[in-house]
């Protein structure tokens, strides 16, 4: 038996950098580092614990659509320890959203050819949340999503959802698609030794024609959303800072009463 | 007038207060019609009539409690075509966003998520969003199909606007997805009796500061003298003191209260992208330094074993 993982990662800009759209109001991503999102690096993380703990022959695949940079995220998941990787790149892709990039990514998983689907809750940039459930109903395989703990089994997942007013217990027939929080478990530094092994991993590169996806179904112009303005919040002014002396709760108090809030 | 597709967040019934706030904002662009699923659909219909629900239209099966999030899609996809919307409006839940997903996917429709706000636009509806930790507004529209859009609780106030409300039976067909994903088991989360954090007016948080799980107990004690929800940075829920249900950050949750007091927490970015669009900030912390105090309208620094205790005392002395 053998099963096909491939994990879908995202090239995002550093969220501790100072973060800016650019005049066509899509993300300026040449001013800030870029990086593997953190949300992705748990699911490349279960992705390898679901291999290690399996006794089937396990193939991980991890899948990025971005610009060249992107590369930098399928190093990092490589050197975690990910088989192989493949880079979706097309300079028709610039200003893309969820529902175009949802498209390219389930094209491309079908095109690898899976048995399990393994994403990351959501992307720290955009931070929608979406993409799992999209990519599932375009698959058309089940959604099992937003897990804590996962289990693969015999051609079965299962897994733990924690949700506002209960944890619940799902289960789905490969092949499915799994989205993992960051309450799954912390994901591995890559070692000196998968950083090396990695450099010799292969990285394919595909484009719109390799997916068979028209430049009008995707990018800017094909968007099935439209960004109209993005303002900078403005600074907030100053607000008053005291000394704890003794006194500073009901100094604090003082202030809450005077904005009715008691 | 257009009508406009609400999908109804309810518990046995009980309508929770983000669904009523997109019934506020739906009669913005035209006239509500709820769509409440599972069982006590049928007693939603007169809270959503009272807030201006035109129309209720309800539908109940086991699918929707055995199967996770695709038999509810199915029904809102069979609401959608039964009425075609000018929009479709779902509560940002992770359940909510998962749906409305599905059903644009569905509809080959765009979506937008977690909306602030919303307006009548030229083109159709206008969505305020934050974006970048907050640090950036856009208003942006879906510019292909029927907008599908999720809106954030405390986007908008609740307001009364009696109308009919009649209620409809949705029939519903359920397709071969469905029943994809079997929910095996559920356990229900216990009840703090304290508002729900996303919903809460105000929210009162610990991180890193506190210390420990056993010291949380003061910042319940603060949270409870106000009638507020209890949040935690994550530094404070990967240490284990406090339930990842109620982290505010980035991977946790996004809250807007009219009030969020941070005690113990130094103010990292993760933390500032769930709580930063809050209306009034305040924050207790000994360290004078802390990036926290950079965006609060109040600051104290000071040992927060010393000041909340000593506030707590002093909202209860005020309250008596």
């Amino acid at each position: 038996m053998s099963l096909r993982i491939v994990v879908c990662v995202k090239y995002v800009p550093d969220a501790t950098g100072d973060r800016q759209f650019t005049e066509d109001l899509t993300v300026n991503r040449d001013d800030v580092d870029g990086l593997l999102s953190e949300l992705d690096e748990y699911a490349v993380e279960q992705a390898l614990q679901i291999s290690e703990n399996s006794d089937d022959d396990v193939e991980i695949t991890v899948l990025t659509v971005g610009p060249e940079d992107a590369k930098d995220a399928l190093r990092k998941a490589l050197s975690m320890g990910a088989d192989k990787a493949v880079h979706v790149e097309d300079d028709d892709l610039h200003g893309t959203d969820v529902m175009g990039t949802s498209l390219v990514l389930a094209k491309a998983i079908e095109k690898a050819g899976y048995d399990l689907v393994v994403t990351g809750m959501a992307s720290t940039d955009g931070t929608m949340g979406v993409l799992p459930a999209i990519l599932a109903e375009r698959l058309g395989v089940p959604q099992v999503t937003l897990l804590s703990e996962v289990k693969v089994e015999g051609g079965t997942v299962t897994g733990r959802r924690d949700g506002d007013t209960a944890s619940e217990q799902l289960e789905a027939s490969l092949p499915a698609l799994v989205s993992v929080t960051d309450q799954s478990g912390e994901a591995r530094y890559p070692s000196f030794k998968g950083i090396m092994a990695a450099k010799k991993k292969p990285v394919e590169s595909w484009d719109l024609e390799d997916l068979e996806i028209e430049a009008d179904e995707v990018g800017l112009e094909g968007s099935w959303t439209a960004v109209d303005s993005a303002a900078q919040r403005p600074a907030r002014t100053a607000g008053t800072i005291v000394k704890d002396e003794g006194e500073g709760g009901k100094q604090l108090a003082e202030f809450l009463a005077g904005q009715k809030f008691i | 007038m257009a009508e406009v597709l609400v999908y109804v967040d309810h518990v046995d019934g009980a309508v929770r207060k983000p669904t009523l706030e997109l019934l506020t904002l739906a009669r913005r662009i035209g006239e509500p019609v709820a769509v409440a699923l599972g069982a006590g659909a049928d007693a939603t219909a007169a809270v959503l009539a009272e807030h201006g629900a035109v129309k209720v239209l309800t539908a109940d099966a086991p699918e929707f409690t055995e199967y996770l999030v695709v038999p509810k899609v199915d029904a809102l996809q069979a609401a959608y075509e039964a009425v075609s919307p000018a929009a479709v409006l779902v509560p940002s839940s992770a359940e909510g966003k998962e749906i409305a997903a599905r059903l644009a996917v569905r509809i080959g429709s765009g979506i937008i998520t977690d909306a602030v706000d919303l307006e009548a636009g030229d083109e159709g509806p206008v969505a305020t969003q934050s974006a970048f930790a907050a640090s950036f507004t856009t208003k942006s529209r879906v510019s292909k199909g029927t907008p599908v859009i999720t809106v954030k609780p405390n986007s908008a106030a609740v307001e009364a606007a009696p109308a009919a409300g009649a209620v409809e039976a949705l029939a519903v067909t359920f397709g071969t997805l469905a029943t994809g994903t079997k929910v095996t088991g559920r356990t229900p989360r216990e009840s703090t009796g304290r508002p729900e954090l996303t919903e809460a007016a105000i929210v009162v948080s610990g991180g890193r500061g506190v210390n420990g799980a056993e010291n949380f107990g003061i910042i319940e004690e603060l949270a409870d003298s106000l009638g507020a929800a209890v949040g935690a940075s994550r530094a404070a829920v990967d240490a284990g003191w406090y339930p990842h249900t109620n982290q505010v950050g980035q991977t946790g949750k996004s809250v807007s209260p009219q009030l969020y007091i941070a005690s113990g927490i130094s103010g990292a970015i993760q933390h500032r992208a769930g709580m930063q669009t809050s209306k009034t900030i305040v924050a207790i912390n000994k360290d004078a330094e802390a990036p926290i105090f950079d965006l609060v309208d109040y600051g104290v620094v000071g040992d927060l074993f010393t000041v909340v205790p000593q506030l707590t005392a002093e909202i209860k002395a005020r309250q008596s």
